[in-house]
């Protein structure tokens, strides 16, 4: 395998762009007739790229597991799309969203992309409205904008708590517009079981049908990974059941380097786990500290009361309160960016403070802005700013309208009324920085096999900020990869159909088989879930928030013992020819066997402390993150040689011309 | 607690199906319903029983995935939330609850309690959508501007999840809800008033191929749909497809 | 697909032949309640309608086509929406989301239909055979003494009474939802409401008070 190329252009940072767009190989009309292209995965960057790469006139085949694209988990994404609009006036520009998101990546991210994604994050705004995307607007009839953590403009462009979910119809909503003219063909209930090469190309993939469990074959001349991140390799995650590394980390055994796996968003605003019965975990936007404040108890005896059930938050006068995140980091106080927020919240919480019965919660509290933006209404309509019942009604009014549907997801899962009580927070994983490492044309180590969205490495380096997501996937899918996939496929319009009888795809279906047939053979005692629910716990406890030498070390040698198990004693009940959920969900958890170890090794590698990386054994005396810029200024990208406990690391350096690597502080 | 669950079963699209009886102890309030199940299929795989096929993805009510008639209504009994936002501590100890699928003939059962809602990707198909390329090359987002009102109420009708609640809930399995939903919010939009009248016409015609029933105003759905969307938005369905129709 | 036969062509056309029959309704009402303040007026205006060239030639055709209409369509809607859902549920709460009315347009609908039988034959039948077939001669005066006589048995007023109960629970749904299909729901439709309600209980509640009066007169 050929070591990295990034392939970014030349010319100064700004320039990049545009003048790649206008010198890279293009495919006329008439030939792309001729291409095929497989994307798999249908969330904001596989149903965008779909959309996009079927109107420009190839043959597109998309592929997603769940039963209709419209599921994909971009649909849960719930505070905002950032785009360098400067609406408010406020001073934003491309720039300065370039500079946020390169600082908030904590410096680890490559210039390149991250200023083109800032570039092109106004087309999406546009490109959204323009499809009949509903975001807020104003009485005024025009858009309207939130802040985000990490930045000191307000950018956010939302649809209530339910951007993602706008966002994704839109981009579904084109993909249907497509799939009405036959120009995506659309496999849903498919999931991709390997990629196949010939001659060192990406030539199609083996999916299996999940409603009747056939194997089947499909070739194209590129194939576009959308499949989204991995973060539930922790079990418990935000992610949705279902979602899964398998497709990056197929093409990763197929010679795909997977980059910086241990970089790991952990969310500072979710609910708190409740029990062993616990299945997934619940995201509360970041959108929420816009107007919550944190805090716990200054005092230990508060703490110790209000786990037994002697004292209410809200009898905790204000001078015993401690508003940490306002404390320490005075100039974005509660709206400091992720990795940020949620170090803080574990601090607090080792240090005693927790306040449910766990001793792992926060509390988001409300309280102040319901009073704030009561007595604006209450002055606004002429009535007594002195009433305070009116004032707390009124002011609950507003916050219902902001966050009205993450007010009552809290209370349905907790049963507590959050109009009343502060809210319960903790950290739980949300986001994978890492994944397939992709150069500068989105395409991976693997020539023809692409990767976009949360599924590649590229924009967010060690952290992501919130509300970038959304923009990164869309910017992939609508306006990045159809262009330069182009530059690819211009050699391949006289290539033909692939042919799927070529002995590549039936050794991929064979192997394929085999290890379909090994899990229903198996006949072991153990459920998948077992597995992966221990693999969740390790991972947690010794690649999360915070991971040192000793730990990780544990965790690699942990998680191979596992896997060695898994294949052992797991039990698939029920046949490979039948929809059969144990079976699909077996897959995975194998996958995400291995790709944790790797994870750990990647972790263990990386000695320095950075976004969402904390390593103990580098921080500053007061506790924050100890970055290594002389020796960890690099991406590292991970060759597959056999398994994960042998891949070869190969480091992209990060060079950074326009902006100056400074040490990142939100003090 | 100690419950009771009568679950259809069937193999798959061709088997015949029935309601089968388990029992199960030790479930929390806390769980939400979908974990229950989960506890149920851990139970039923110990026994060597096959476990019971349900669909679901995000367990936070937006993906539209999960699909369960339980005890009658179509995301349980709780009101405004989909299966997976449903919890145990609405449940008594002792009770017997049925679990039966989103039925309908355009829904058909693939197994046990996932059922096969393409029928709804492909009105979609037929016309929910914008005409407009995704270049990027549009007017800026700001050129044209939207009361407020109508843009809240597009938002309302966008926040659809096609779950397929009201179908499963409306006794003539009629998808008007979901079509209309879809209709409304494009017609409420500048952006989607230029093809109103086509989308319409095609989603309606689209909607009666895949073989729902008619509506027949019960309001079943309204009561029923996870995200409360409003049946103003059939009445402005029907209203635009009747002016649709008279400009031919 | 024609837009007629679409679904929700149909739904129109059942909500423009039902609204239609409500108005007829009214029509019939206001007579029958001439019955009870005075013979002579009674007489003159069923005279009227029994022999008017435009009443008894385009608008009786009308009507009939009008209730033939709305319960054939009724029919073939039901037929159409109880296929649409192939194996039914073992557990289905209608009640916990929708009125007992809305659920069961086509009982009440069939139980007014019966009732139109009966009242075809014991008022329409007669009057056709009267006018057309033996071809009697005209007595502007004989109405009210018809009317009369046909409330004289307790099972026919019985049937009567319980047919417009019926009547009412078919208006109480069918009347404003009328409105929702032709695509009316905005801030009126509170109003229709409640306007439904009072039709659905005053109409029929009339027609019953008439029957009895007269029921109870005789004796």
């Amino acid at each position: 395998m050929a070591s990295l190329d990034s392939k970014i252009p030349k010319g100064p940072v700004a320039d990049k762009w545009t003048n790649h767009k206008s010198k890279i190989n293009l495919v006329s009309p008439a030939n792309k007739r001729l291409i095929d292209v497989i994307v798999v995965g249908t969330g904001l960057a596989g149903a965008s790229a779909s959309a996009t790469l079927a109107e420009l006139g190839y043959n597109v085949k998309t592929f997603c597991f769940q039963d209709s694209p419209r599921r994909a988990h971009s649909i849960a994404a719930q505070g905002g799309i950032n785009a360098a609009k400067n609406y408010q006036g406020d001073g934003d520009s491309t720039y300065r969203l370039f500079y946020d998101t390169i600082k908030g990546g904590d410096y680890r991210s490559r210039e390149s992309n991250v200023h083109r994604l800032a570039e092109v994050s106004t087309n999406i705004i546009d490109q959204c409205v323009a499809q009949g995307v509903p975001f807020a607007r104003d009485y005024g009839g025009l858009l309207d904008n939130r802040s985000f953590g990490g930045v000191l403009v307000s950018r956010t462009f939302y649809a209530k708590g339910q951007t993602g979910q706008q966002l994704l119809l839109g981009a579904y909503s084109a993909m249907n517009r497509q799939i009405g003219r036959g120009k995506i063909k659309m496999f849903n209930r498919h999931e991709m079981m390997d990629l196949v090469l010939v001659d060192g190309k990406a030539r199609g993939i083996i999916t299996r049908n999940l409603v009747n469990g056939k194997i089947e074959r499909h070739g194209a001349h590129a194939v576009v990974i959308a499949s989204g991140g991995y973060g539930n390799v922790f079990f418990l995650s935000t992610n949705a059941m279902g979602s899964n590394v398998s497709a990056g980390w197929k093409i990763h055994k197929k010679g795909a380097h997977f980059a910086n796996p241990c970089f790991t968003q952990i969310h500072p605003t979710c609910i708190p786990v409740s029990g062993d019965h616990q299945s997934k975990l619940t995201l509360m936007s970041e959108s929420l500290r816009n107007d919550g404040r944190i805090w716990v108890p200054k005092k230990k005896e508060d703490v110790e009361a209000i786990r037994s059930g002697n004292l209410k938050a809200i009898n905790i006068p204000e001078d015993d309160r401690d508003y940490y995140l306002e404390r320490r980091y005075p100039a974005f106080g509660n709206l400091v960016p992720r990795d940020v927020a949620s170090r803080a919240a574990k601090e607090r919480c080792d240090a005693g403070f927790g306040v449910n019965k766990t001793g792992e919660a926060v509390y988001l509290d409300f309280a102040s802005a319901i009073n704030r933006y009561g007595k604006e209404q209450a002055h606004v309509k002429g009535l007594d700013e002195e009433d305070a019942s009116l004032v707390k009604k009124l002011g609950q009014d507003v916050v219902r309208a902001k966050y009205g549907n993450l007010f009552q997801m809290y209370e349905k899962i907790l049963d507590q009324n959050p109009y009343e009580m502060p809210m319960m927070i903790y950290p739980a994983v949300h986001y994978t920085m890492g994944g397939v490492w992709v150069d500068y044309n989105l395409m991976t180590s693997i020539p023809g096999c692409y990767a976009i969205g949360e599924a590649n490495f590229s924009d967010h380096g060690a952290n992501r900020l919130g509300a970038s997501a959304l923009m990164q996937g869309l910017a992939d899918g609508y306006f990045v990869l159809p262009y330069t996939i182009g530059d690819y496929l211009s050699n391949d319009i006289r290539t033909g159909s692939i042919d799927t009888q070529l002995p590549e795809f039936e050794k991929a279906e064979a192997s394929v088989k085999a290890q379909l047939e090994g899990f229903i053979g198996n006949k072991g005692k153990n459920s998948v879930d077992y597995y992966h629910r221990k693999l969740g716990k390790i991972m947690w406890d010794k690649c999360g928030m915070s991971r040192n030498e000793k730990g990780l070390k544990a965790a690699i040698k942990e998680i191979k013992q596992l896997r060695e198990d898994f294949y052992k004693n797991v039990n698939v009940p029920g046949r490979i020819n039948e929809f059969n959920e144990q079976l699909a969900k077996a897959g995975r958890v194998a996958d995400f066997l291995e790709l944790g170890e790797l994870f750990a090794k990647d972790a263990l590698e990386r000695t320095e402390s950075c976004g969402g990386h904390f390593r103990e054994e580098s921080q500053t005396p007061e506790g924050e993150a100890l970055r290594d810029d002389k020796n960890f200024t690099f991406v590292s990208a991970w060759e597959y040689k056999g398994e994960p406990s042998k891949a070869k690391i190969h480091k992209e350096d990060l060079k950074y011309e326009e902006i100056e690597v400074k040490t990142r502080s939100y003090k | 607690m100690n419950l009771t669950l009568k679950v259809w079963r069937q193999a798959n699209a061709d088997a015949k199906g029935k309601m089968e009886t388990y029992k199960i102890g030790e479930v929390s309030p806390d769980m939400s319903f979908l974990e229950m199940m989960d506890v149920l299929n851990e139970q039923l795989m110990v026994k060597g029983i096959d476990p019971i096929a349900f669909d679901h993805d995000c367990r936070e009510g937006i993906c539209g995935m999960c699909s369960m008639f339980i005890n009658g209504e179509a995301h349980g009994p709780d009101r405004l939330v989909t299966t997976c936002q449903l919890h145990m501590r609405k449940f008594k100890n002792g009770d017997t609850i049925t679990i039966e699928p989103f039925r309908a003939k355009a829904f058909p059962v693939i197994k046990d309690l996932t059922v096969d809602r393409s029928s709804f990707d492909r009105v979609q198909q037929a016309g929910g959508f914008v005409s407009v390329n995704t270049s990027g090359n549009t007017q800026d987002a700001n050129a044209i501007p939207i009361d407020k009102h109508d843009a809240d109420k597009a938002f309302d009708a966008a926040t659809c999840i096609g779950c397929g609640a009201c179908v499963a809930t409306c006794k003539n399995a009629s998808a008007m809800l979901f079509v209309s939903a879809k209709v409304s919010q494009y017609a409420l939009l500048p952006q989607g008033k230029v093809e109103a009248t086509d989308r319409v016409m095609n989603m309606v015609k689209q909607m009666d191929e895949e073989g729902f029933g008619n509506c027949t105003n019960t309001g079943a759905c309204e009561v029923e749909c996870p995200k409360g969307i409003s049946l103003e938005n059939i009445a402005r369905m029907n209203r635009e497809y009747l002016f649709a129709s008279l400009k031919g | 697909m024609t837009v007629a036969a679409s679904s929700i062509g149909k739904k129109v056309a059942m909500a423009l032949s039902g609204l239609f029959l409500v108005l007829f309704l009214t029509q019939h009402f206001s007579i029958n309640l001439l019955s009870i303040f005075s013979e002579s007026s009674f007489n003159e205006v069923s005279h009227f309608m029994g022999n008017n060239p435009i009443v008894q030639f385009i608008l009786q055709p009308i009507l009939i086509l009008g209730v033939l209409f709305h319960f054939s369509m009724g029919f073939i809607l039901e037929l159409q929406n109880s296929g649409s859902r192939s194996v039914k549920y073992a557990s289905y709460k209608g009640s916990a989301n929708a009125s007992w009315m809305s659920r069961n347009m086509i009982y009440s609908g069939i139980v007014i239909l019966s009732f139109l039988g009966l009242h075809f034959y014991d008022f329409w039948v007669p009057e056709m055979n009267y006018k057309y077939i033996e071809v009697l001669p005209l007595n502007p005066d004989r109405y009210f003494e018809e009317l009369v006589h046909k409330f004289e048995s307790p099972v026919r007023v019985g049937i009567y009474v319980l047919s417009f109960v019926f009547l009412a629970l078919h208006l109480l749904h069918g009347f404003a939802s009328s409105f929702q299909s032709v695509g009316v729901n905005n801030k009126y439709s509170k109003t229709i409401k409640y306007f439904t309600v009072a039709f659905s209980v005053v109409i029929p509640s009339g027609f019953i008070f008439i029957a009895l009066f007269h029921h109870l007169n005789f004796f």
